[in-house]
């Protein structure tokens, strides 16, 4: 056990140069093909940076969008290459020298990580609904984020029309360090995933246009929180570490496991030793927890989500919880299945307090992004549950429940925008009363979300929750499913109130009007709507999709 | 490969309903005409089926089975056997004329915004639940039917809480709250009920690995499918709790009187003539079926709490002083019934119960919507608020008599034969229960009589001096629900003998036979 134990990527050319002299160093060996999805959203985001800095102002806007979509259709393009090909079942196999496992799981969650990105960015570019400042449309985006809010600076940005047309490579970054993170296999290049796309993600936090302090409050929130989970996790590895004498998913495994029971000269104190692995593990599982917004992690999310550009809220309650779930899948299916009786309980009781927490807090909640923000946490715990389950249907099952939530986060969210008032987005649900009188076809649609949200069969909500209850009774876990259908039951109160809200009750008038969109959020809206309802009703193709993807490469 | 049939019979109101929800804002006449062709459409075809249909034959017919979600181990399967073609009948005969009675319960107070299409809405939702109802009495596939047995509480919960009774006066703030209430608790009953079956449905699912009902109940019935006695009686009762709140049974049936009570007179007859079968034809079907053993176990708690229903809805019904609510508990007390001829397991009681859920469909029907048109002439609930109406509006007055002797069972009326059947059938094996329920007749003779007597009789209060009698649509409503109530009281043989044989089925699934009569055990 030399060096190259530690991290075979980032070691060999140093080990090389140590053992055999300078002159003979191994080129890396890297699967070019096999990462092309991250290649490719990386590369974008490096050339978005570069637009920044040499395209003219007027034409970022396009330029930015032009190679953000076509990014990230390329890799999604790339994806599908890679799943047909069969990487994704025979060939899948363990790339970049041991630091990406390229498998079933790891393609469907990139895969759907791209197609919400896709959708999300939509959302991002959508100007047509704030009015019209000094003659520029604007976007959801603040006109100059290093500006003082309220300042003179602030009008000044905004009467030049400038644009923060960075959120496009920043949200690019954010989805190639997603893409990386549920295939990470080895801990650190799942540390560097896990800040590769957290950190674009707190930037975006803040750049909201209107009520600017919320945002940037939001923003910092979640970046000390974020900061201390990813220190967490970082302490954590490095406990692993100790514990292993290797940072690569699958010795460590075999470690736990017993398979491997040398031990590391240099590690002799500590090798082997359980306490290191339970707290190191926990301390991982933590992480990744606060990522997922589970209780009692979750405090973050409300704030987050309430104060973070409508957009990015959408982004990152569907692609983040896609990303987080991924990792916690592959940590505990293909790092920890040795410690299988040590974590179960744990998950358990995280997701029993996470399904009830969330369903109860969310019944007192008055502003609708608030309301969504808790909801994301009871479906965080929904998602827990076919965790639980450790077996091949379990995690299909949440492969096609994170599917199956993230455009319905991304279409709800996407509605949210539309609903404005003087002040910009009109959340407090107050202000939504009667909308179903005044706009139908709006109201309608978020409905729509929302019974998927409670689960109403013939929606996708339904269809995702059948399946992770059916993997966690089938795992044994049937108490688990009866705490699931009782918070379930209490979560439909919450979803229901906002429907009678909107069309049971006489339109105030003063209230809100709805913004038509350009057909950018048009698309993701209408996208939300067709894949809750084809999920809904003729779910088999995607179940089978992510049947076929249940397996982890080791 | 056979016409689909019964895809058909549920998709034609389905088909209707997204048709009728398109057509523009200022057609409102054309889209009720069009809802009111497919509802008859949809009755022409349930004839069919019922005509295509053979009693003696197999157990399930004109079935179909296709593909549709592997990874759950459902399949699309349908099937009917007599007592769901009866149901399909009733539905498809009640919606005509359920159509008919709302024909202007949904036009706009005023025509403030084009988008606002509450007429297209309010005949497509019940076109919707329609075809929701028609699917759930025919599949044979567990998840199938818990699919649409929660579905259609969606479009029902629009009705209710989108359509209040007009007696309420639209734009009365307090109304609207308490309709939302009522759609809300509507929804919320339900909503639990349901997730509980959702927790059973998965239950079976791992104890047997497939949804269909013949495969499990074949297996059942000859050994292979084995349940430990604990996990066959909570899944029992998640599907019974589900079905208990639809139905509705007591202790879980405060939802139906608010439900009943704010929506408008079409919509509750909708609720609980059609809606609320699936709950008691859920019973027969699944309880039974799948859980023969623990149906058995729970009889006993099950009687009483029918007994309960029964007495203690007849008891509230005497002391209701609005006209809705007094009908809403008056069903409680009928669903009792049908529930206690389901659960004393003897053959007349089961055809009775089935026969029962037909004839109260149609009772409820003519006395609900006869009431609806009495309330949309005075604009009041309040049986305080009448008297003397049949002096002012004979015909009215006639019909609403009629509606109440067959809801208390008066030989003659269709319902006096159900009730009669289910009373003889429980009493065969359960001689105390069948005289506690006797109460219920003499309560309901009680309720009705002393509601026609407030209402129609006695001195014309002044309000209801120039109230018209019946006009032509109401008529054609009223009429032919009349003329059935006295067909099937004289001849109610062709529904008895649609649902004979499949209740020999059931008997033989929870393996009772009839107890012989006292002659023959006496010697």
């Amino acid at each position: 056990m030399s060096a190259t134990a530690v991290h075979s990527l980032w070691t060999t050319t140093a080990a090389a140069s140590v053992n055999d002299g300078i002159d003979k160093i191994d080129a890396p060996n890297i699967e070019y093909g096999q990462l092309a999805p991250t290649l490719i959203v990386i590369g974008a985001a490096v050339i978005g940076v570069l637009i920044e800095a040499f395209v003219p102002r007027k034409s970022r806007y396009y330029a930015q969008l032009f190679v953000a979509v076509v990014a990230l259709a390329a890799a999604f393009a790339a994806v599908v290459a890679l799943a047909a090909g069969g990487y994704g079942t025979t060939k899948a196999r363990i790339a970049a020298m041991g630091a990406i496992a390229v498998d079933g799981p790891a393609l469907f969650l990139q895969g759907t990580i791209l197609l919400a990105g896709m959708v999300a960015i939509f959302t991002f570019a959508e100007r047509r609904l704030d009015p019209v400042a000094h003659g520029n449309r604007v976007d959801s985006f603040v006109a100059q984020a290093g500006a003082v809010p309220g300042s003179p600076g602030e009008q000044a940005a905004t009467k030049a029309g400038f644009a923060t047309t960075e959120v496009f490579p920043l949200a690019l970054f954010a989805i190639g360090g997603m893409l990386v993170f549920p295939s990470a296999n080895d801990l650190l290049t799942f540390f560097i995933a896990l800040e590769v796309f957290s950190l674009p993600l707190y930037l975006l936090c803040a750049l909201a246009r209107r009520k600017r302090l919320m945002s940037q409050e939001a923003a910092v929130k979640y970046f000390l929180l974020g900061a201390f989970a990813s220190a967490f996790t970082l302490f954590g590895i490095a406990l692993i570490y100790g514990y292993a004498g290797s940072v690569s998913y699958g010795t460590v495994a075999k470690v736990v496991d017993g398979t491997i029971t040398t031990v590391d000269p240099a590690l002799a104190g500590t090798m082997g030793n359980d306490a290191l692995l339970l707290i190191g593990s926990a301390m991982i599982v933590m992480g990744l927890l606060f990522k997922v917004g589970a209780v009692p992690f979750h405090m973050w999310t409300p704030d987050v989500y309430q104060g973070a550009p409508t957009p990015v809220t959408g982004f990152m309650a569907a692609a983040t919880k896609v990303a987080a779930f991924g990792a916690l899948l592959r940590l505990l299916y293909v790092v920890l299945p040795g410690l299988r009786w040590d974590w179960r309980p744990v998950m358990y009781g995280v997701a029993v307090i996470t399904m009830l927490g969330g369903a109860i807090v969310a019944i007192t909640q008055t502003d609708i992004k608030r309301l969504l923000a808790y909801s994301s946490i009871a479906h965080a715990g929904f998602i827990l549950a076919g965790v639980i389950a450790t077996t091949e249907d379990g995690v299909s099952s949440v492969l096609f429940y994170l599917g199956a939530y993230s455009f319905v986060t991304i279409g709800a969210f996407a509605v949210v925008t539309l609903v404005r008032d003087a002040g910009g987005e009109a959340t407090h649900l107050s202000k939504w009363a009667g909308l179903g009188r005044r706009s139908p076809l709006v109201a309608a649609v978020f409905a729509v979300f929302l019974l998927a949200f409670a689960g109403i069969p013939l929606t996708s909500g339904f269809s995702g929750k059948f399946a992770v209850f059916k993997a966690a009774a089938e795992g044994g876990a049937g108490a688990l499913v009866v705490v699931g259908v009782i918070s379930s039951a209490i979560a439909a109160f919450f979803y229901i109130r906002v429907i009678v809200l909107m069309f049971f009750s006489e339109p105030k008038a003063d209230g809100p009007t709805v913004a038509v969109p350009s057909p950018l959020t048009m698309t993701a809206i209408g996208v939300g709507v067709a894949v809750t309802l084809v999920l809904g009703v003729a779910p088999q193709y995607f179940l089978d999709l992510a049947g076929q993807s249940g397996v982890f490469v080791r | 490969m056979s016409f689909p049939l019964l895809t058909a019979t549920a998709a034609l109101p389905a088909v209707g309903a997204i048709a009728t929800a398109a057509v523009p804002a200022a057609r409102r006449t054309a889209a009720k005409w069009l809802a009111l062709f497919f509802s008859l459409a949809t009755l022409a075809l349930a004839v069919v089926v019922a005509v295509r249909f053979d009693p003696d034959g197999d157990r399930y017919q004109l079935t179909e089975s296709r593909a549709w979600i592997k990874d759950f181990g459902v399949r699309y399967e349908l099937g009917v056997d007599g007592i769901g073609v009866a149901l399909i009948a009733l539905t498809a005969l009640l919606i005509p004329f359920i159509i008919l009675a709302g024909w202007h319960d949904a036009d706009p107070l005023e025509t403030k915004s084009s988008r606002w299409r509450p007429t297209q809405g309010f005949f497509a939702l019940i076109l919707a639940v329609e075809a929701m109802v028609i699917i759930s009495f025919e599949a044979t596939d567990v998840f199938l039917f818990y699919i649409f047995f929660e579905a259609m509480l969606i479009p029902m919960y629009f009705l209710i809480g989108g359509f209040g009774d007009r007696a309420h006066s639209g734009s009365d703030e307090n109304a609207s709250a308490q309709r939302s209430y009522a759609a809300v608790k509507f929804l919320l009953y339900n909503l639990v009920g349901g997730l509980i079956m959702l927790a059973a449905v998965i239950g079976l699912y791992v104890v047997a690995g497939n949804f269909s009902l013949q495969e499990i109940a074949e297996a059942r019935a000859n050994g292979s499918l084995d349940m430990a006695t604990n996990t066959e009686r909570l899944l029992f009762l998640g599907f019974f709790f589900a079905f208990a709140v639809k139905a509705p049974l007591w202790p879980l049936h405060t939802w139906l009187p608010n439900a009943m009570g704010e929506a408008t007179a079409p919509v509750a007859v909708l609720i609980t003539a059609v809606v609320d079968k699936v709950g008691t034809f859920a019973m027969l079907r699944f309880c039974l079926q799948l859980f023969p053993e623990a149906s058995k176990w729970a009889t006993p708690v099950i009687l009483v709490l029918a007994l309960v229903s029964i007495v203690y809805g007849a008891l509230l019904a005497v002391g209701q002083r609005d006209i809705k609510r007094l009908v809403a508990y008056a069903s409680i007390s009928h669903f009792g019934f049908i529930i206690l001829g389901i659960f004393a397991m003897t053959s007349q009681g089961q055809s009775g119960a089935t026969l029962y859920m037909v004839n109260h469909g149609i009772s409820t029907a003519a006395l609900m919507l006869v009431a609806g048109f009495l309330i949309s002439r005075r604009g009041s609930r309040l049986i305080a608020d009448y008297g003397g109406v049949q002096k002012v509006a004979p015909v009215l007055a006639g019909t609403f008599l009629i509606g109440g002797l067959a809801t208390l069972s008066l030989p003659g009326l269709a319902p006096f034969v159900s009730e009669f059947l289910v009373l003889v059938g429980t009493f065969a094996r359960y001689p105390a229960v069948g005289i506690i329920a006797t109460f219920g007749i003499v309560l309901a003779a009680l309720y009705t009589l002393v509601l026609y007597q407030r209402t129609m009789t006695g001195p014309v209060k002044p309000e209801v001096a120039s109230m018209p009698d019946l006009k032509v649509r109401e008529l054609a409503v009223v009429a032919p629900l009349i003329a059935l109530l006295i067909v099937l009281g004289v001849y109610p043989k062709p529904v008895t003998e649609l649902v004979n044989p499949a209740v020999k089925h059931t008997m033989s699934d929870v393996q009772k036979k009839d107890p012989k009569p006292d002659v023959e055990a006496a010697k």
